[in-house]
């Protein structure tokens, strides 16, 4: 059967290079990078270069001053930038401001960390998932101990204005964490430039392994990290360093660096063109999230008056590989957090489709997708009771005039 | 997507007895957008049987394959016997649902139950 895999956020494949450069590092260079005898100088070498590669990505200094700390997840940055943070209690106060729109990751603690006691401020978004940095100027006072806010999301792709975003905590003083993991490898990010102090990434998001994740951290901010034991990755965190892992995402980071306007331009070009064949073709259509200002490669669209897991399963059936927010697709059974703080209605909500386009999307496919979109659209549609009821008032309205 | 038995997987595919009988004699409507799942049973009845019944569903794989499971099930059924019919066992003849999705059966049979009430009152109406 011909499969088009258009969920390409949930995994990207591992680069053959990626891989290539991993290997060794499981058996000829198996050695431990905190030995002192000659088995543990390679993985060592290799650790560090790999901290070079992941710092050139997101515009780092080299000059070892700011810390690349390698973890296994963005999910476990993002834990050790804001408890890390809330630990160390370097600064006075009680108040964390984030958005609406946080992965989970950071939403979920900061709930842990509400009933503790701390008050979190959850920015609003405008209609496409935007926040403004008026709101977070009013948001920060002295008793603020963190800002955190993504760099893009990764369900609408929406691109925050990160710049003046992380100038607002800068004035005062506050530490500012981005989780970057839907944006890094895909579009420029510079922490010299946006003036950020943390920054989460994750390297399965650009063609490297999954297990792979990282924490800028910025000379002079405090953390306290999550797991104590040896002095690995500068004490911030316990544990045998991964080093296959590691290498794999310092490669990832520098293919991605390298070829990132190539890499943007074909995801892009994909997804624009996806994007216009199924709006000239399947009838009541939504896009979610900005027009413009979005990652690359994302592409967020609510069929109206059906049902995202009905979709996503039909689509499936056809080869057709998607996610949906939709509240069925859900383990908790609600819809996605994100699409209602953009204030999209339940109906439209419960039928998002969120396409991902990776480096292995093809062009020719487009008519494919566009065929069975419409077909599977078409074919719940006639069962649904909204569309029928739809179809009733529009019949009325004709009558009418 | 969650694992579904062949039988959901088999209605899903293939739902049965879709649409809205003609002058139907009894409606019933559940659930809304914003849980995910709504259902609208319509029902024709001759001499207290269930002659026809269809339905529009809007919802996940789950309300799919139970919607078309309760049509089957009702159809033929004196009323009495099809307001027996209980959201556990419509998800028994599906051969069972995952556990987060045992909410939809509910809606099923209720919506079903609803159409049958509303025939009843619109006849009791009729005296």
């Amino acid at each position: 059967m011909k499969t088009v895999n258009l969920d390409y956020t949930a995994a990207t494949p591992v680069d053959e290079k990626v891989l290539e450069t991993m290997l060794p590092f499981f058996r000829e260079h198996f050695g431990n990078p905190s030995s002192g005898h000659s088995l543990g100088e390679i993985p060592r070498e290799a650790l560090e270069e790999a901290r070079v590669k992941v710092g050139r990505l997101i515009g780092a200094e080299e000059s070892g001053k700011d810390k690349i700390i390698f973890t296994a997840s963005a999910s476990e940055s993002n834990n050790l930038a804001v408890k890390g943070i809330v630990a160390a209690g370097k600064r006075k106060g009680n108040r964390i401001i984030t958005s609406a729109i946080e992965h989970f990751s950071i939403l979920n603690q900061l709930k842990s960390l509400e009933k503790e006691g701390f008050e979190v401020v959850k920015l609003p978004v405008d209609k496409y998932g935007l926040i403004s940095p008026d709101q977070l100027k009013e948001a920060v006072n002295d008793q603020t101990i963190l800002v955190s806010i993504q760099a893009a999301n990764t369900e609408i792709g929406t691109i925050q204005p990160l710049k003046e975003l992380a100038a607002i905590a800068k004035d005062q003083g506050i530490p500012f964490h981005s989780d970057a993991t839907a944006a890094a490898g895909w579009i420029p990010l510079n922490v010299e430039q946006l003036g950020v102090d943390m920054l989460s990434l994750a390297g399965d998001q650009f063609y490297g392994p999954k297990g792979s994740g990282a924490l800028f951290v910025r000379r002079g901010v405090r953390l306290r990290p999550l797991i104590e034991g040896g002095i690995q990755e500068k004490g911030l965190r316990a544990g045998t360093e991964n080093v296959p892992v590691i290498v794999g995402l310092g490669e990832a980071a520098r293919l991605a660096h390298n070829s990132m306007s190539e890499r943007s331009e074909q995801v892009a070009s994909f997804r624009d063109k996806l994007k216009e064949s199924l709006f000239n073709e399947v009838p009541h259509l939504h896009l979610n999230g900005h027009p413009e200002k979005r990652l690359p490669w994302n592409l967020n669209v609510s069929v109206e008056f059906v049902e995202g897991e009905a979709l996503l399963m039909r689509l499936n059936m056809e080869g057709i590989y998607v996610s949906s927010g939709s509240s069925c697709t859900s383990q908790a059974l609600k819809s996605s957090h994100v699409l209602d703080a953009i204030g999209l209605p339940p109906e439209l909500a419960q039928g998002s489709l969120l396409l991902a386009a990776g480096l292995k999307s093809r062009e020719e496919d487009i008519p494919y997708i566009t065929e069975k979109m419409a077909e599977v659209a078409s074919l719940l549609r006639m069962m649904s009771p909204l569309y029928h009821q739809y179809l009733k008032e529009a019949k009325n309205n004709a009558n009418v005039q | 997507m969650p694992m579904y038995s062949e039988k959901v997987m088999d209605h899903f595919t293939n739902p049965r007895n879709i649409g809205e009988v003609d002058d139907a004699d009894g409606i019933g409507e559940v659930g809304n957008p914003v849980c995910g799942d709504m259902m609208k049973f319509s029902i024709k009845v001759k001499d207290n049987r269930i002659e026809d019944v269809k339905y529009f569903t809007f919802g996940c794989g789950a309300a799919i394959a139970v919607s078309s499971m309760v049509s089957e099930m009702a159809r033929g059924k004196t009323l009495e016997e099809a307001l027996k019919i209980t959201n556990k066992q419509v998800a028994e003849e599906l051969g069972g649902l995952p556990g987060n999705k045992m909410h939809c059966s509910n809606l099923g049979a209720d919506a079903l139950h609803k159409a049958i009430h509303d025939y009843k009152e619109k006849q009791g109406g009729k005296k």
